[in-house]
């Protein structure tokens, strides 16, 4: 069985694991990226593609801020990745929408979002809208639409792309990406981690375990805990239309090559992964709701992808105190937070103090919620 | 929603006489249908074929009638204009019909989802003016018309032949046939010769037809490369190499044809497992001797199960007919044994003559590796060259590359690029077609206006009634 | 592109009008909506919404999706899965769609 040495290895090529790559090899490391098979339960797949700041961290005052940081890297950490690959990545952030269909969904999202910006500490600017001013930002608005909330720090991005580019972005920087390859065991040895797949074995004194939900099992290889749980979302996709509609809302989007996207469901359906009538329905009768004219779009695609959540929403950074070099990286949001796994996180992986805001990112936190 | 014991898809000759089967040992049995009249593509129109054209398309295509005249007077719950669009675990089948979604559930299902024509990724086959052969027929079947212009056919196989025939019988002008079979499988063909001397009449009728074409001075040409398909806004000619020599015909229509394929949409969504056929290089369902594939409640007949041809597809329709009369506790094993003695016998009879038919007329391997500027995906546009790139990328697969690429995004949800994007990838990563598998399928099995899918929820609980009275076609009330 | 075949047996053809993009023509009642736009030479038939290719019928079974036209005011509709009805209003797509009053009329 050959043997492959690298400064890190990361386990998950999704969006997650693929932004640790790509952040690690700017920094002039060298890194193997092992994935799974073509099949894999892949969150980035199911991925609604929002670069979102509205509404999250109403639990964390440290969650927020992050939220907030990444998206103001986002501008630049696309520009960047264009240069380097030539993919656009079909960045746009002029602000998202969260449309409501009843007064009390809006009075609840203002007390949220108020919450939010009284303790953030930073500003927070959002504005909660009538449905005349809705009407004044997006055309088509149905008559059930009551009101909504802007955030101009919102946008989106093209997920598939992103990827994309990011693994293009892994093979230019000199990495090595394999796919195939699902991990097995982890050993420590001699100064290094050696990680076990049915075909090779890896070896670096570094390893990040960015696998999604397979951070459960993989975790424990090295001391440390992923408590994850799959929520199944669905996605609907429409066919190609001309552009329609300016601004993403949280429930619909339209894609840069004029696809129109639709979530968003929370179901908690363990590893399954299909699609049930039931929540297609509900997502499109949503839709249908907040943006009539849409009716008539042909539905070509329907995903259910499994999210990685854990109890509190919240992602886990951490690192094995047991087994320095060995971290775990289990988180929901990829695509908001790839320039704060590209950039801010890499710098602590590498060695440097761990940021304080992500201080507290650890899954200990639930032995504590567990009383 | 209605439940029915037994719920076959696809109104062919297959799920026709398996809805029979069912029926008549008593089991309430529905028949769903995307056409508005049974059939199939191989019986298309058969009831109300223009008069014209019965004698050209001859007795074995109106010899449908005698199945649907069955169907007819049977007990079987016909649903016809209906597009299933997805089927759950616990076998509820959701289908559009006029643009309404409603839902029915099954005890057992049968698929008899058929055929299509294998995808014959060459340069310029997107343009206008070419067509599978096979939708030539379907002109004449249901519109009584041929190509106005000149007439190539590029490809292989029995369809071709009899395609060509019938064009040339019903006015249409042909410039030639240029067959892309290898020479070579000609003698490789031959070891399985005297087996095909027992399937009825096959051969005989080859012989006939390609005496037909010749007689109609249609002239032969042979290629071992693709064909160019020229053109801009439509096709105005092909430029192809027949025995080393360029030669270019100035050409209306060109009609390409290159055997039929399992249409494997719906056993995939319903993940199924499959495998790959290398006589047939296609993939098909697992079934067992009697069409059961891996889940327990579902049954698959016909061509969809391993292409056999119409006759074959009705004997296994009986099969398959039985195999869910058995499931359901109608029929002992003995009694089953029993009643498939017959139709078990026939299919046989039909089959011999395949391994003949798929080795004459294999596929050339220029089909499966199409020059890197081709477009393999029709939707999305994406090329063979793009197809590969993504193989590089670190791709192993079809889902990873549809992700990165968009192939087998698009409307016709990867039914066109399916078997060539996955013969890419297994060459370019030189492994096996099977390591590299095939596309993930998603519901909607078709495409669902986005209004008929909210309401589908609300139109299931409130029940389809009218779908539970016997023998009754919502469609033509 | 196609023509109807010449034939001395009595027939049973119910021919109605129909309209393409405002022309008026002649159809088969019940025959596929695309076997009509093919025998008025509606090619292409449609121009794609990815890069604008011109496209026309491939499979006339509903698999390949290249028969999309606008029916009745609903756009992407598979014409060869649409039988022909009388007075039925057709309009061929260039590109995608547009979605109600929206976007379309910015073209």
């Amino acid at each position: 069985m050959t043997k492959h040495e690298t400064d890190f290895i990361v386990v998950g090529g999704g969006v997650v694991g693929a932004s640790i790559a790509y952040g690690l090899l700017r920094r002039g490391l060298t890194v193997n990226l092992l994935d799974e098979g073509d099949d894999a339960f892949r969150a980035a797949r199911g991925n609604f593609g929002l670069v979102w700041v509205q509404g999250k961290g109403a639990n964390s005052t440290a969650y927020a801020r992050w939220t907030v940081q990444a998206a103001a890297r986002w501008q630049s950490f696309s520009s960047a990745l264009a240069a380097l690959t030539g993919i656009d990545v079909q960045l746009q952030q002029r602000g998202g929408l969260h449309l409501c269909l009843d007064n009390s969904e809006l009075a609840r999202r203002d007390e949220e979002l108020k919450g939010i910006a009284s303790t953030i500490g930073e500003p927070y600017p959002y504005e909660i809208l009538d449905r005349k001013a809705v009407q004044h930002r997006v055309l088509g608005v149905g008559p059930d639409v009551v009101g909504g909330s802007f955030c101009p720090m919102d946008g989106h991005a093209n997920p598939l792309r992103l990827l994309k580019a990011m693994h293009a972005a892994v093979h230019m920087l000199g990495g090595t990406h394999v796919p195939g390859h699902h991990v097995e065991m982890i050993e420590y040895r001699s100064g290094a981690y050696e990680l076990k797949t049915p075909h090779a074995r890896f070896r670096a004194p570094r390893i990040v375990l960015a696998a999604g939900l397979g951070n459960r099992q993989l975790a424990p290889m090295v001391g440390l805990r992923a408590p994850v749980e799959p929520i199944r979302g669905q996605v609907l996709v429409c066919e190609r239309a001309l552009p329609f509609l300016d601004l993403p809302t949280l429930h619909v989007r339209q894609t840069g090559d004029g696809g129109i996207q639709i979530g968003d469901s929370k179901e908690d359906v363990g590893f399954d992964d299909g699609t049930s009538l039931e929540q297609m329905s509900q997502i499109a009768a949503r839709a249908v709701r907040c943006f009539p004219d849409i009716g008539n779009l042909n539905v070509v695609r329907a995903w259910g992808a499994l999210r990685v959540m854990t109890g509190d929403g919240l992602p886990i950074y951490e690192e094995s105190s047991d087994q320095p070099g060995a971290f775990v990286i289990s988180c929901h949001s990829g695509i908001t937070l790839a320039a704060m796994h590209a950039e801010v996180l890499v710098h602590w992986l590498c060695g440097n103090p761990k940021p304080d805001l992500i201080t507290g990112f650890n899954a200990e936190r639930f032995d504590v919620q567990a009383h | 929603m209605s439940t029915f014991d037994v719920v076959v898809i696809g109104a062919g000759p297959s799920g026709i006489t398996a809805a029979l089967t069912a029926a008549n040992r008593g089991l309430r049995t529905a028949l769903i249908d995307e056409q508005l009249s049974p059939g199939g593509q191989i019986y298309r129109n058969v009831d109300a074929v223009d008069n014209g054209m019965q004698t050209i398309l001859g007795p074995e295509y109106l010899h449908g009638r005698t199945l649907t005249t069955r169907l007819q007077h049977s007990t079987v719950t016909r649903i016809q204009g209906a597009s299933v669009w997805q089927i759950s675990d616990d076998l509820e089948i959701a289908y559009l019909q006029a643009g309404v979604s409603k839902t029915l559930s099954a005890r057992h299902l049968i698929l008899a989802t058929g055929a299509m024509e294998r995808p014959s990724p060459m340069p310029g086959w997107t343009l206008p003016g070419v067509m599978n052969a096979g939708a030539a027929q379907i002109m004449m079947k249901t519109a009584a018309a041929v190509p106005s212009g000149d007439v190539v056919l590029v490809g292989d196989g029995p369809l071709l032949l009899l395609v060509g025939k019938q064009l040339l019988d019903a006015g249409a002008s042909i410039k030639g046939l240029i067959q892309t079979s290898p020479i070579a499988q000609a003698g490789k063909a031959m070891r399985h010769l005297p087996k095909a001397l027992l399937a009825p009449g096959y051969l005989i009728k080859g012989l006939r037809l390609l005496t037909h074409l010749r007689a109609g001075r249609v002239p032969f040409f042979r290629t071992d490369e693709a064909v160019n398909i020229l053109g801009s806004d439509r096709v105005r000619g092909v430029s192809f190499i027949h025995k080393g020599q360029r030669i270019e015909l100035t050409v209306d229509t060109v009609l390409l044809h290159h055997g039929v394929i399992p249409n494997v949409q719906i056993t995939r969504m319903l993940r199924l497992e499959h495998r790959w056929d290398v006589d047939q290089q296609t993939w098909k369902p697992c079934c067992d001797g009697h069409g059961r594939s891996s889940n327990p409640s579902i049954t698959i007949c016909g061509d969809g199960a391993g292409i056999a041809g119409a006759l074959a597809a009705e004997a296994s329709g009986a099969i398959a007919g039985l195999d869910a009369c058995f499931a359901l506790g109608n029929l002992s094993e003995g009694e089953r044994q029993k009643l498939v003695r017959r139709p078990a016998r026939a299919h046989r009879r039909q089959l011999r003559i395949r391994p003949f038919l798929d080795t004459l007329y294999r596929a050339p391997e220029w089909l499966s590796a199409p020059l890197d500027e081709t477009v393999v995906c029709r939707c999305e546009e994406v090329t063979a060259g793009q197809i590969r790139e993504m193989a590089r990328l670190g791709c192993k697969g079809p889902n990873q590359t549809k992700f990165f690429s968009r192939s087998g995004m698009g409307p016709c949800q990867g039914r066109m690029c399916g078997l060539t994007v996955s013969s890419i990838l297994a060459a370019e990563n030189g492994v096996s077609i099977e390591e590299t598998g095939y596309y993930r399928i998603r519901p909607p099995l078709k495409p669902i206006p986005l209004l008929a899918l909210s309401q589908a929820r609300v139109a299931r609980s409130a029940g389809t009634e009218r779908n539970s009275q016997p023998n009754e076609d919502p469609t033509h009330e | 592109m196609f023509k109807l075949i010449e034939s001395d047996a009595p027939q049973r053809r119910r021919i109605c009008e129909i309209f393409v993009d405002g022309e008026p023509c002649q159809a088969m009642i019940g025959e596929p909506l695309a076997a009509a736009l093919l025998k008025a030479n509606c090619v292409p038939m449609r121009y794609t919404p990815v890069s604008g290719a011109p496209r026309a019928p491939l499979c006339m079974m509903g698999v390949c999706f290249e028969c999309l036209v606008e029916v009745d005011g609903t756009p992407n509709v598979q014409a060869c899965a649409t039988p022909v009805r009388e007075g039925m209003h057709v309009r061929l797509i260039h590109g995608a769609r547009s979605i109600g009053q929206l976007g379309g009329a910015a073209q």
